[in-house]
Formats: C-alpha cells, sequence, structure tokens
C-alpha cells in the first residue's frame, strides 16, 4: 500500500539538480511557493560541471555589433530552421539578463580590459559570445546556482532516483522514487513537477556523458503520456578523447578551437577548409591567416572553419578518418601549440586560457597541449531532441508536467550551438520554474494512485527476486555497443531496422536482469533499472532517425545524404498509444511571425 | 593483458574488510576505470560515486594506497603494480557503503556561512565593473570541485574530530573567495573567529598538498583570513580605535 511509503510534499517538485534544475527551483522558491529539489547524485556534481565553453548571451561586451537578433539568428541557421523559433527567440532576448544575474549571485566571470564580463568565440556564433570562466564556465555556473539557491529554502533531495511520475487521471501529481542508500521508496507529492534530467549519452558507448545521462526525464515523461520531440537529433561533439582507450570521449572544449586552435589530418592538411557549407560560405574565413586573425578579435576577419557548427565539424574528421588520414588512434588532430609561431608567450596565455584542457591532457595523456597537438574525434554529447514543451511556459503535453534545460525540446532544432546549453538552461529554467509555481498556486495536490504504486514497486524489485538471470551492466553495454554502431553518426535504413529490432530483443532480456546482493547503495539494482529508460530513448531515437529520410544537422542519413526542403517543414514527435507502444507522427512546424523571417533574411 | 590485484573496502557503518580482485590493465587506466570493471564484471553491489571521469565534479574521492586522490585522475601506471592495490573510503566522514561516504556535514556547514552580499551596481547600465587582476585569487578558490578530499586530510577533522566547532579547509577557502570577492559587502570576519574557529587550523598543509585543483589553499586562502581576523579583533590599534568609534 501506498501509505508504506514515506510522503514529502512541495508545490513544485524539481526532478534533477543541474543547471536547469537548480535555476527552476530557484524560481519557484522565489515565487512563494515550497519546491522540492530531487537528483541522483550529490548537489553540485551534475553533468552541468562538465560545461567549459561558456554560456551564449549577446551582451556585446566584446564585439558591440551584437545583439539578440544576431543570436536569434545564428540559432536558426545552426539548427537547420527546424527550431522553435520562439524558443530561439526568447532565448536570444533573455540570455543577457540570465548572465548578468549570474554575477549578482556571485559569480565570477573573466573580465575585458575595461571591467565587463569577457565573451569569447564559439562555433556558429557570428560574434565573440560565450561568458566564460577559463573553461570551466559550468562549474562556475552550478556553483554559484547551488550556492545561491542552498539559501532559498529549498528542499534538497541528493541521491534519489525517480523511477515514475504519479498520475491523477491526465494530470500528472507527482513522482515515485528510491533513494540510493537503503533503497527505500518514497512518495514526492507535488501540484506540479519539472523535468530537469538532462541527456542520454550513455545509451552511447562513446560519450562525455556520465553514468547519470540516462534518459530519466525523457522516459518517464513519455512513460506518463508526455511527447517526445526531435529525437533523431543527437548532437556528437567533434572534439572528444581518443587515446588513450579509458578516457574515450571525454570532452575537449570547443573553448580550444575559439582561441586558434586548429584541425589537421596525419599529412598535416588542414581538412576543414576543403568543405564549408554553401548557407555559411560567407561567413567563413578563406585563408589560415584570415582565421587567426578572427580568433585574435580582428572585426574584419571571418571565422575559420575549424569553428564551424558542431554536426558539420564532426562529420568532417569522420571523413578524414574513414579515407585513411586519421591518426594512429582513429581521431584527427587538434592543435593548439602551433598558436606559439604568433605569440611570445603561447604556453603560459594556452594554460592560462585552457587550464583544465592543459591538465586533462597531462595527467590522462601524458600529453602537453601547450607543446604537442591532441588527439580528437567525435563523442557523443548531447541531445537536440526532448520532451515536447510550449516555448512560453515549458509546460509539456501533460497538465502539471514541465521540462526545460537538455531533457526539453526545440531551441536548438537540427543542431545545438556551442554555448546555447548553459544559456538554454538558465532561459528555460526560469521561465519553467515560474510557470510551474503558477500552475501549483492555481491547483490543488492530485490524489495518488497506489495501483500505480504498487505496480511500480513490483517491477523495480523485480531484480531481486531472480534465482539466475543476466547482468544488468552486460546488456547496458550490449545496448551501448549497438547504438554506437547502427545509429551513430551515418546512419542507414538497413541499420536503423536492424538496431530496432536489437532494441526489441535487448528489452525481452532486460525484465530478466538480476541484481547481485542487497538493496543498499547498489549499482547492479540502480543499472537494471536504468535500462527501461536506456531502451525507451533508443527507440525513440532510432524510430524518428528512420522516419526522417534526409541528413539535417545532427541526424546524418548515408542513404539521404542531401537536405530535403519538405522535410524543413516538419518535426517528428513520439508518444505512447493505446497499446503503450511507441507512436511516431509528423507534425507541420508553425509558420515564423514576419518580423523573425525579417530578421534572418537580413542576417544574410 | 596485464593484471592488477586491487584490495577494495567491503563493509558498511557495522564493519567491513578488504576484498581482493583481480582485474585486466589496459592502456591509460585510471583506477576508477579498475573499479567500474570490477564492479560490473565481478561485484555489482560494489558501491562508489562517479560523475564526469575527468577531474571536474569532485565525486569519486577515495584513498588510494593510503593517499586522498580522485579515483578518475589516479593513472594505474602511477603506482606499483608488484604489489595490490588498496582502494578505502575516505576516513574524515561515517562510512555509508563501500567507497561511499556520508559527507552530508559539508553541505550543513556551507548553509551557514553568510551568502553573497553584493554592493550596488556601479555601471549605468546596471553591472559591475571589475579588472581581472582583483578576481584572479578568487577565481583561484572557485576552482574547487568539493571533493573534501582537504576535508578528508585536515587533522582538526580527520584525527580530533572537531567537526561541530572547525569548518575545515574547503569552507575556508569558500569563506575566502567570498571575503575577497571585489563586490562582496558581508561581513563573516566574527564567524570565522567565534564559529568556524579559524584558530584551530595550524597550518600543516596537508589540505594543500592533496588538492586535485592545485588551489594554495593555506598560504593564499587560510592565512590572509587569519591575517584579517587578527587583524579585526586581536591588532591593538584596530581595537583602541573601534572603541573610539563606539563612543562617538
Amino acid at each position: 500500500m501506498a501509505a508504506e511509503y514515506q510522503t514529502f510534499e512541495h508545490d513544485v517538485l524539481v526532478i534533477g539538480a543541474g543547471g536547469a534544475g537548480l535555476r527552476a527551483a530557484i524560481e519557484a522558491s522565489t515565487a512563494g511557493v515550497s519546491v522540492g529539489l530531487v537528483c541522483k547524485s550529490l548537489l553540485g556534481k551534475a553533468h552541468t560541471v562538465m560545461a567549459e565553453g561558456g554560456m551564449a548571451a549577446a551582451m556585446a561586451n566584446v564585439d558591440d555589433r551584437d545583439n539578440w537578433k544576431v543570436h536569434f539568428s545564428d540559432t536558426m541557421r545552426g539548427g537547420q530552421y527546424v527550431n522553435n523559433w520562439r524558443m530561439a527567440e526568447l532565448h536570444a532576448k533573455e540570455a543577457p539578463d540570465r548572465v548578468r544575474e549570474l554575477e549578482a549571485w556571485g559569480a565570477v566571470f573573466d573580465r575585458t580590459k575595461d571591467g565587463r564580463i569577457l565573451q569569447r568565440n564559439f562555433g556558429g556564433h557570428k560574434y565573440p559570445r560565450l561568458a566564460h570562466v577559463g573553461d570551466r564556465t559550468g562549474l562556475e555556473m552550478i556553483r554559484t546556482l547551488q550556492d545561491h539557491g542552498i539559501h532559498q529554502g529549498i528542499e534538497v533531495y541528493m541521491e534519489v532516483t525517480v523511477i515514475a511520475l504519479l498520475k491523477d487521471g491526465d494530470r500528472v501529481v507527482g513522482a515515485f522514487a528510491y533513494e540510493r542508500e537503503h533503497g527505500r521508496f518514497r512518495i514526492f507529492k507535488a501540484k506540479a513537477v519539472i523535468l530537469a534530467t538532462g541527456g542520454i549519452g550513455r545509451a552511447y558507448k562513446i560519450t562525455s556523458n556520465s553514468w547519470e545521462g540516462t534518459g530519466d526525464g525523457h522516459s518517464l515523461a513519455f512513460d506518463a503520456g508526455a511527447e517526445l520531440l526531435d529525437m533523431e537529433f543527437i548532437q556528437f561533439h567533434p572534439t572528444g578523447m581518443v587515446y588513450p582507450p579509458s578516457v574515450r570521449g571525454i570532452l575537449v572544449t570547443e573553448g580550444v578551437r575559439g582561441e586558434g586552435g586548429i584541425l589537421k589530418n596525419s599529412e598535416g592538411r588542414r581538412f576543414m577548409f576543403d568543405d564549408i557549407p554553401a548557407n555559411y560560405k560567407d561567413q567563413t574565413s578563406d585563408t589560415p591567416e584570415e582565421g587567426w586573425r578572427y580568433v585574435t578579435g580582428d572585426k574584419n576577419a571571418r571565422r575559420p572553419p575549424e569553428l564551424l557548427t558542431r554536426d558539420h565539424v564532426a562529420r568532417c574528421i569522420v571523413r578524414e578518418v574513414k579515407a585513411g588520414r586519421g591518426t594512429p588512434n582513429g581521431g584527427v588532430y587538434l592543435d593548439i601549440a602551433w598558436i606559439k609561431e604568433k605569440i611570445s608567450n603561447a604556453p603560459e596565455h594556452i594554460k592560462k586560457k585552457l587550464p583544465s584542457m592543459y591538465h586533462q591532457f597531462k595527467q590522462l595523456a601524458d600529453l602537453d597541449i601547450t607543446t604537442e597537438p591532441m588527439e580528437v574525434g567525435p563523442t557523443t554529447h548531447y541531445i537536440m531532441g526532448g520532451i515536447r514543451v510550449d516555448a512560453d511556459t515549458q509546460a509539456s503535453t501533460v497538465a502539471g508536467l514541465f521540462a526545460a534545460g537538455e531533457c526539453a525540446a526545440g531551441i536548438n532544432g537540427a543542431n545545438r550551438l556551442g554555448g546555447n546549453s548553459l544559456s538554454d538552461l538558465l532561459v528555460f529554467g526560469k521561465r519553467a520554474g515560474e510557470y510551474a509555481a503558477k500552475f501549483a498556486q492555481e491547483n490543488d495536490f492530485g490524489q495518488i494512485n497506489s495501483e500505480q504504486i504498487e505496480q511500480t514497486v513490483k517491477w523495480a524489485l523485480e531484480p531481486f527476486e531472480k534465482q539466475t538471470g543476466e547482468n544488468p551492466f552486460e546488456i547496458q553495454h550490449e545496448l551501448q555497443e549497438m547504438m554506437q554502431d547502427l545509429v551513430g553518426i551515418v546512419r542507414t535504413e538497413d541499420e536503423m531496422q536492424r538496431a530496432l529490432i536489437g532494441v526489441r530483443e535487448l528489452r525481452k532480456r532486460s525484465k530478466n536482469v538480476k541484481a547481485t546482493g542487497n538493496i543498499d547503495f547498489n549499482p547492479s539494482w540502480h543499472t537494471a533499472l536504468d535500462l527501461h529508460n536506456l531502451l525507451n530513448v533508443s527507440e525513440a531515437i532510432t524510430l524518428a532517425a528512420i522516419e526522417r529520410k534526409e541528413s539535417r544537422g545532427g541526424q546524418f542519413r548515408d542513404d539521404y545524404p542531401a537536405k530535403d526542403a519538405e522535410f524543413g517543414k516538419v518535426n517528428f514527435t513520439i508518444k505512447k498509444d493505446a497499446g503503450g507502444e511507441m507512436k511516431i507522427e509528423r507534425v507541420t512546424i508553425l509558420e515564423m511571425p514576419a518580423e523573425l523571417k525579417q530578421i534572418i533574411e537580413e542576417m544574410g | 593483458m596485464a593484471k592488477a590485484t586491487f584490495k577494495i573496502w567491503r563493509g558498511d557503518s557495522s564493519g567491513g574488510e578488504f576484498k581482493s580482485y583481480d582485474t585486466e590493465i589496459s592502456p591509460g587506466m585510471v583506477v576508477l576505470d579498475a573499479v567500474l570493471q570490477i564492479q560490473g564484471e565481478q561485484a555489482g553491489d560494489l558501491a562508489c560515486r562517479w560523475n564526469c571521469k575527468a577531474g571536474k565534479c569532485g565525486s569519486c574521492s577515495a584513498e588510494i594506497n593510503g593517499n586522498p586522490k580522485l579515483m578518475c585522475m589516479t593513472r594505474m601506471n602511477t603506482l606499483p603494480q608488484d604489489a595490490p592495490i588498496t582502494v578505502e573510503p575516505m576516513k574524515a566522514f561515517p562510512l555509508k557503503k563501500d567507497l561511499v561516504t556520508d559527507v552530508s556535514w559539508n553541505y550543513r556547514v556551507k548553509e551557514k556561512i553568510k551568502k553573497f552580499k553584493p554592493r550596488p551596481p556601479d555601471a549605468t547600465d546596471g553591472t559591475w565593473r571589475m579588472v581581472q587582476e582583483d578576481i584572479d585569487r578568487v577565481q583561484e578558490f572557485r576552482k574547487c570541485i568539493e571533493c573534501f578530499l582537504c576535508q578528508d586530510v585536515c587533522h582538526v577533522l580527520r584525527d580530533h574530530h572537531k567537526h561541530e566547532e572547525f569548518i575545515g579547509p574547503r569552507f575556508l577557502v569558500y569563506a575566502a573567495a567570498l571575503e575577497m570577492h571585489p563586490l562582496d559587502t558581508e561581513d563573516r570576519l566574527r564567524d570565522l573567529k567565534d564559529e568556524s574557529n579559524i584558530g584551530l587550523c595550524n597550518i600543516t598543509k596537508c589540505c594543500t598538498k592533496v588538492c586535485p585543483e592545485g588551489i594554495t589553499i593555506t598560504d593564499n586562502a587560510i592565512i590572509p583570513l587569519k591575517e584579517r581576523v587578527v587583524g579585526e579583533f586581536y591588532d591593538p590599534i584596530t581595537r583602541f580605535l573601534k572603541l573610539f568609534r563606539k563612543k562617538r
């Protein structure tokens, strides 16, 4: 019975304590409602800490030609125009205030000479736009939000994992969870629930994501009847570490290229000059000399091709490696050391601008990035797709359920620009908090369905009831291998159909996994339960990627290598049908208002 | 492929023991890789914390061959492999299970430190101006990833268990970052003296030695804070002037 489990009540329950969750919790508590914040790890350890380069906001501190319109236009171009234009608009308009707010809460950004927040270059951004702190901006952001948030009266539940959203009729009225230490179940009653659970990287073998990126929010929302959107669009970050094997996938910030780092193949050729997409030709430099002028602040220079969008750079790297021009360990070279030809104090400059990259390579790969090039290759980094939300309120398609940050979809379209994630977390985290609080003020608590709880408990304890069964880590491993091989950077119909069969097969096997030992802090049990989420998102990604028979942004189809204008008019949604199966639908993108169209035309 | 033997602490607050595991070692491997491999293949219920695997989140703190370190940043090739490698939990905090300790005390301590309180914006656009030179020191402190290894080796905490009286190096660095923030207007010196008992630190610098972020905890944070406290409360001239101010 439900009464057996400890119950907590909050007006607003936030699930996930990265940038979006923390910002949402702060906003909701500021609105005067009681807020609970649930996170799988300790507070302050969420994946946001890994963000390196910065947060994009058109503050125009470094280049006064920048404004929200340019940022909006860059975001839409980067997303290949299948973005939710309203979200892109709100994001571009509100990001500067969100960054300044962080400063008022104690964040210490790097400075310009005249004492303002410094901004750096990043791929796809026309002007230097990323507010940053060296290459540890995510840490600065999460710590600032955390240290501000702990004085707000938010109740934080650390090391607690949500396994189901509770429903009263069509409305979400809470969440059901277990705490890691002793595996005790918890009921969270809430008038409104915000999902801010981040990404899905653990569905792939090579990823920059931590163990937490198992698509919990995507899967919880899907299970609760909400729609997912754009699940085919996954960002493979072009520069992950490739060697040694144990560090494969760990992120190498785009900031390296923003500071002048260049990509070279094994023949020493700067191959990014070989393939510049037509819609970026006018913005991209023709010569290495012009590219260098750009990264050193010459306003008349155009950006080097290394700073093209991530989807494109990742594909160029794959092409070089496939053509046999890769490094011994299957990557390409990323060289920042070369800038010593241009400036006298290069090693000090690199260490100052990219301290954690210096540290990371020195310690994990015995490599000094101030003297040698790095070996890099694509790594699963981010999912543009996620829970379908209303642009202004971040409300999902299910009443009482909101979503923000990576687990929500829309702002990024087919490809996210670097730096737009941290600002997205703040802009839409705040909005989710605001509107969830409003919903909570206008609605009462719902009824908890004890039958749903009983079923969830039964399901959750199955891994302990088996005498024999499979190792959950093994199933997770097989899924990761399969998704990497069959639904990776380059996709084909045939391979993805095989993946679909594979996912369904693994789903069957996942019902027969066995946890080792008892229920106290037991990773094999946690992994057994995570499989459900990983399989849900893997299936959704594959279904959507099969349906989009074209190449655009994060989706590259070898069998449909061109962009198709017809697919540029639609998004794909996925929701549960009456039988519990995934149903995919094509929805037409709403027409952009004339003033936004005009901005895009004016920006070229 | 080479194999290594690990002796990993298994147990909970009621007791435990080292258990031996053999596992294969591949090039570039770090201790966390080995622990996760053991977890995946041999001991599914082996509890450990980790997140970023790149030295940025501070989750995987443990004592490796007796040295407090991040497991994700400790390369296997830096450890002697002719003897078993021991991995055990931090000692300054109560054990939950295996390598996982109860670090909640740290979160309670932080909440007690007065929050950032900026002066009103000074630029016409409603923001502030700060020059880089004035924030370099604060940025050094803000590199802290809260791995709590400094707390683990601080003997005021580890050996003398003064958790109720002393806040430990992590939170002295935190207080220093606030006190030295160019915009901050709060005064935490009395709290540092009376509540945090900064005087208990006798500057053995063990914390500085284990900091994976290379923060010069003692020299740059603790000593200057001690000096400020001394200047405020023990310096005769300041005390005299204060007396005078009060009278007026």
